[in-house]
């Protein structure tokens, strides 16, 4: 089922947590909403559960596959909901907490026993809890109560699944694995798919749309690729993964770092101002020494080689500080040791202009 | 420099300071006292325990047994013994339900709401505690008595209050109605409402919410909290002596029967219906512990491992 959000707004006293934020899911769509916190993500998550209400001054619209479902309780709107910290029934074994949502039903819409019972095992068995049902939630541990959380809001079979934030209680290990199940899980149900999350990796691994969020606003919206690789704004660029930023400038259109200008960064409007320049790590390289191509000199100050990547920080001679992944066999062959002197070759570049409106 | 920053140092510290050797050159811990202390600490405190707990309970029952089983029985079998018991469970069975109302809606409001006058009501909660017995009687003589505020009117339209069994029941609620709501406030703050915004999100109506996720998250609290509730007010003397009339076989409860037949020297039936009122400590306590030991059963069987292991983390 499509998500239609258009003009919702939340403020919460003096602060607003979320500014006129519009946005559009398509049927079965795993969306994450990314930020970091603050940025209002929680907040929209919960506005369209129905846990919370948009301001209503300015017409705000929430309508699930064309229908506008703003003014319907949170019961109503058959959707499932997953929290961070599980919000399992602490009193009730797996099993009854997972058929809860059947068993509150009205009685003329209500499954039979037996129905109910099916379904559970059928739930249970769908996210890898069989034969834990009679265990209570404090017996299971933190990736087996998530995914039992995830069992009891599948079990009312929503039209649309919020997760806020669902693996951020637990390690780093669990929670690569639940990713990876979770991605698995949601191509075998195709449900309409929300999730909460301020980690860029995991956003990154498991949706199929990222929507990158910063004080209350959306900043992008795009597939992992485009976030990452054509990052519409700063906040973007700087949020997702890591950056060198450099202090340029625009003379003539013409972007510059220093006295070089920079391939490819031609601002027609533009004659003259200050300019960002961001370079990931992994789009930067080290070369003992110079050739033809824009380079700049600089120190290798420290090296981490355990990872895929090693990790090579270096120093220029104005003291800035400049993050390079390098190849394992790029590393092996150049030989680098702290204090190396070496030249840097960007490969890409992007350009931002600082805010002067503010 | 903070210890800290000193990781080595103040570690030393700490196992030196938690183990130590004794004379005869053996580990021991810090926390094992020498035999010494340990037997003064222990017979003290059991000392004070039989001055002023054990000899006086013992003397209750040999007092009200001193002229022998049928004296014993007929102190509680006559009729101005069976209205007091009346009267005492009467304004029990009105106090405990309506405070078990109060206190779960204080609970409630205080627990998963934000608002203005929140510290104030918790406060508030805990007057009774902080007020006399007494003082608590006397506001419902001003607030109902014949020269208070609304008694003239209540006469009027002929609703006596005070020195009648309402002004008992009233001035018990009031010096009962924390209990309850004692209880409840850290547990259902310790855990939030995640729970009751899964059930709503699941479709359940608010009363379903309630009863199938609030209310048994919080049923031995409450137990608790009904149970010591229910003891001071059959037990309460001070508050109910003020507004009640004292007047046998109408207005009397247990322990103002009590004193009334102390002050008429009839010192064996004083104490037979005093042991009444001691028996019934007893079964206080003894479900007091039946829940505690629940509580903690409940809980050991929530973390026994079972059989299954786990499929996937």
């Amino acid at each position: 089922m499509s998500i239609e959000l258009s003009n919702i707004s939340k403020s919460f006293g003096s602060y607003q947590a979320l500014r006129d934020v519009g946005l559009t899911i398509r049927d079965g769509e795993l969306v994450a909403l990314l930020g970091p916190s603050g940025s209002g993500k929680t907040t929209l998550l919960r506005i369209i559960a129905g846990l919370d209400t948009p301001d209503g001054k300015n017409n705000p619209q929430i309508r699930f596959h064309e229908e506008d479902v703003a003014n319907r309780p949170a019961a109503e709107r058959r959707v499932g909901f997953v929290f961070q910290h599980y919000a399992l029934f602490r009193h009730m074994s797996i099993f009854e907490n997972v058929a809860f949502g059947m068993r509150v039903r009205p009685r003329a819409a209500r499954p039979s026993s037996e129905k109910i019972e099916a379904r559970v095992s059928e739930l249970l068995r769908l996210v890898q809890l069989e034969g834990l049902g009679k265990r209570f939630p404090s017996q299971l541990s933190g990736g087996q109560r998530q995914r039992a959380a995830l069992a009891r809001a599948l079990a009312v079979e929503p039209k649309v699944l919020l997760l806020d934030e669902p693996f951020g209680a637990l390690d780093a290990k669990v929670r690569q694995g639940l990713r990876a199940w979770l991605r698995r899980l949601h191509d075998e149900i195709h449900v309409t798919s929300i999730l909460v999350t301020h980690d860029q990796e995991e956003a990154l691994e498991v949706a199929d749309r990222i929507v990158v969020m910063n004080r209350g606003q959306i900043e992008q919206i795009g597939t992992p690729e485009e976030v990452f690789h054509r990052p519409a704004t700063q906040f973007v660029m700087e949020f997702l993964g890591q950056v060198n930023v450099f202090h340029g400038r625009v003379q003539g259109g013409q972007a510059m770092l220093g006295e070089v200008p920079l391939d490819g960064h031609y601002f027609p409007g533009k004659d003259e101002g200050a300019a960002l320049v961001y370079m990931r790590p992994h789009e930067l390289d080290i070369k003992l020494a110079r050739n033809g191509s824009v380079s700049f000199p600089a120190q290798v100050t420290r090296i981490n080689p355990a990872g895929s990547v090693a990790k090579v920080t270096t120093r220029t001679p104005e003291g800035q500080e400049v993050l390079v992944d390098l190849s394992l066999d790029d590393y092996h062959r150049l030989e680098l040791i702290e204090g190396s002197n070496v030249f840097i070759y960007p490969k890409k570049s992007r350009v931002f202009f600082p805010d002067y409106e503010i | 420099m903070s210890a800290a920053a000193n990781p080595t140092a103040s570690n030393l510290a700490t196992s030196q300071s938690r183990v130590g050797t004794d004379l005869s050159g053996r580990l021991r811990l810090a926390t094992d006292e020498p035999r010494l202390v340990k037997f003064a600490l222990i017979s003290v405190s059991l000392l004070f325990l039989i001055v002023v707990l054990f000899v006086p309970l013992v003397a209750i029952f040999v007092e009200a047994f001193r002229k022998g089983l049928g004296v014993y029985f007929a102190s509680f079998t006559d009729r101005y013994a069976l209205s007091a018991i009346w009267v005492t469970f009467l304004t029990a069975a009105v106090c405990v339900p309506l405070n078990v109302i109060f206190g779960l809606a204080a609970a409630w409001s205080i627990a998963k709401f934000q608002f203005r006058g929140k510290s104030l009501l918790i406060s508030l909660i805990d007057l009774p505690f902080a007020v006399s017995p007494v003082i608590s009687g006397l506001v419902f003589v001003l607030l109902f008595g014949m020269r208070g505020w609304l008694g003239p009117w209540l006469d009027a339209h002929n609703m006596p209050i005070i020195f009648e069994i309402p002004g008992i029941i009233l001035a018990t609620l009031f010096v009962t109605f924390p209990f309850v709501a004692r209880e409840l406030i850290p547990l259902m703050q310790e855990q939030g409402s995640d729970e009751e915004l899964a059930a709503i999100s699941l479709g359940a109506s608010g009363w379903q919410t309630f009863w199938r996720v609030t209310l048994p998250n919080v049923k031995w609290a409450l137990l608790y909290g009904v149970i010591l509730c229910n003891a001071r007010a059959m037990g309460e003397f001070g508050a109910v002596n003020v507004v009640s009339a004292n007047i046998r076989g109408a207005t009397n409860t247990l322990p103002l029967h009590v004193e009334i037949l102390y002050n008429e020297f009839n010192q064996a039936a004083a104490f037979a219906v005093a042991s009444l009122l001691v028996l019934l400590a007893f079964v206080t306590l003894a479900a007091k512990s039946i829940v505690e030991w629940r509580v903690r059963r409940d809980y050991k069987l929530a973390l026994e491992p079972t059989k299954a292991e786990d499929v996937v983390q």
